[in-house]
């Protein structure tokens, strides 16, 4: 279990320090659409600085190291308990190298051990294949984005929001429109159109594992995804909310079937400091290649 | 580019305008939910900590002890504010606070209490971390640590140059009102 320790450990420093190519290339593409002079473009050049900076340091990329999620794509005969306690060990150690920061509270009395470790964290998610291949990701999902994501219950009278793409795509906007520079923004929304409430949110964030220079394999979604990005865009609310031209730097929708009586549409926001990796390992436990 | 050294004087304060980029040096506070709603119950600051013409810094840093068991800054970015807004405006008045660090910007009580007292709102780069954490020249001393925890603690730092811009001023102006109401309407004639 050393192994898987060490790969574990790995994953978590890299993902709090490092942003993934593809989130990377889309700020640095947005960067040079700002006017110049704005405070919009300076707070794009600090962003891009502190990406930098937070790599060559190996420190973390923001404060909040966020929720600790893990998502393991686990080959059939895994032994997931024993591989739940290894994460758990590669959390506190983690914590104790300053990779994550204490962030872990007792919601009834307030007390925070210091471990991140404790009843839901970190949070695993097992997917059993049957492939060969043990895939694990992890995404820490700091709190400030989290909380400006939003359900919808369609049809939404207020916002004139049917049951179809077009009420969708309402409700979609709306959740922008209400985060403002709230969910340090320039963000990326992962997006689930339908399921229950729960199955619902837990896609939307999913969908945050999709890279973002990917095609969403169905053209209608293919085509909100784009639009809600170009829309989103013209609105005015810039880089955490100081006006300009990215709102978004990306949306990743996913769709699930729902029983007749409930259409949600459900929206997690991802800051620009997106934290995911994701890696193969190896029988052994060793990391024999990265996803992102 | 304005450049602020605590403490602040009112005039110092008054002077700055929504959209003006400060740099801050000299001494300041951190604090965020935890010790917003205890001081707004009644909490009492520990005796060291003077907020009299100085700033909150709505911040949950990572810290950990170097070799020399000293307190190290590793990454330190301001948290969302608005969840402070049921609280800011009275602190600002009891406390004497020239100004607030934060991200995401405040509502209109906070708005009032910075017209009423002389007092801003300084937006910080959310996510930031690293940039903002080598503005930190300093970790002074922390306090109320076993109460609330190191993120939720009040940490005293010494900053150079910490840059951050003026969202809400002290005449009644803010910025994230103006954004919000543009970009309403905006959005209104796109759907």
């Amino acid at each position: 279990m050393k192994v898987l320790l060490d790969s574990l450990i790995e994953l978590i420093r890299r993902t709090s320090a490092e942003i993934p190519d593809d989130v990377q290339k889309v700020i640095l593409a947005s960067l040079e659409r700002e006017k110049q002079g704005s405070i919009a473009e300076s707070a794009l050049k600090i962003i891009e600085q502190n990406i930098e900076l937070a790599r060559r340091k190996s420190q973390p990329i923001c404060q909040d190291t966020g929720s600790v999620l893990f998502y393991v794509d686990a080959p059939i005969g895994l032994d997931q308990v024993a591989f739940a306690e290894t994460a758990r060990e590669a959390v506190r150690a983690a914590t104790a190298k300053g990779y994550l920061r204490q962030n872990s509270v007792d919601s009834l009395t307030g007390r925070n051990d210091g471990t991140n470790v404790g009843p839901g964290a970190p949070t695993l998610h097992f997917h059993q294949h049957r492939g060969e291949e043990l895939r694990v990701r992890l995404m820490l999902k700091g709190g400030g984005c989290e909380n400006v994501g939003a359900q919808y219950s369609l049809p939404n009278t207020k916002l004139k929001a049917d049951r179809d793409l077009d009420g969708c795509r309402k409700v979609i906007l709306d959740a922008v429109l209400q985060a403002q520079g709230k969910g340090c923004g320039p963000g990326v929304l992962g997006v689930c159109i339908g399921g229950d409430r729960a199955t619902s949110y837990e896609h939307s964030k999913e969908q945050l594992l999709r890279k973002l220079d990917d095609t969403n394999p169905v053209p209608e979604l293919d085509a909100l995804e784009r639009d809600v990005v170009k829309t989103a865009n013209e609105l005015g609310i810039g880089p955490m909310g100081f006006g300009g031209t990215t709102t978004l730097l990306g949306t990743k929708i996913g769709a699930i079937n729902r029983v007749p009586a409930s259409y949600f549409v459900s929206v997690s926001y991802m800051c620009w400091a997106f934290r995911r990796h994701g890696a193969v390992l190896a029988a052994d436990g060793a990391i024999s290649a990265w996803l992102y | 580019m304005t450049k602020l050294t605590l403490p602040f004087s009112e005039e110092k304060i008054r002077a700055l305008k929504v959209g003006d980029a400060v740099e801050i040096t000299g001494v300041v506070f951190t604090g965020r939910d935890a010790v917003h709603k205890y001081l707004f119950k009644g909490g009492e600051l520990p005796p060291e900590v003077n907020l009299q013409d100085g700033i909150i810094y709505h911040c949950g840093p990572v810290v950990i002890k170097d070799e020399a068991d000293r307190w190290k800054v590793v990454a330190a970015g301001p948290t969302t504010s608005i969840r402070e807004e049921p609280y800011q405006g009275q602190i600002i008045g009891q406390f004497g606070l020239r100004a607030i660090i934060g991200k995401g910007g405040m509502g209109e009580g906070t708005l009032a209490a910075c017209r009423e007292h002389g007092c801003v709102y300084l937006h910080a780069i959310g996510g930031a971390a690293q940039v903002l954490a080598e503005k930190i020249t300093a970790v002074r001393d922390v306090y109320l640590m076993e109460k609330f925890g190191s993120p939720e603690a009040i940490w005293e730092l010494e900053v150079q140059d910490f840059p951050a811009v003026v969202t809400m001023d002290s005449h009644g102006n803010s910025l994230h009102r103006e954004v919000l109401a543009a970009s309403t309407a905006a959005l209104q004639a796109r759907v």
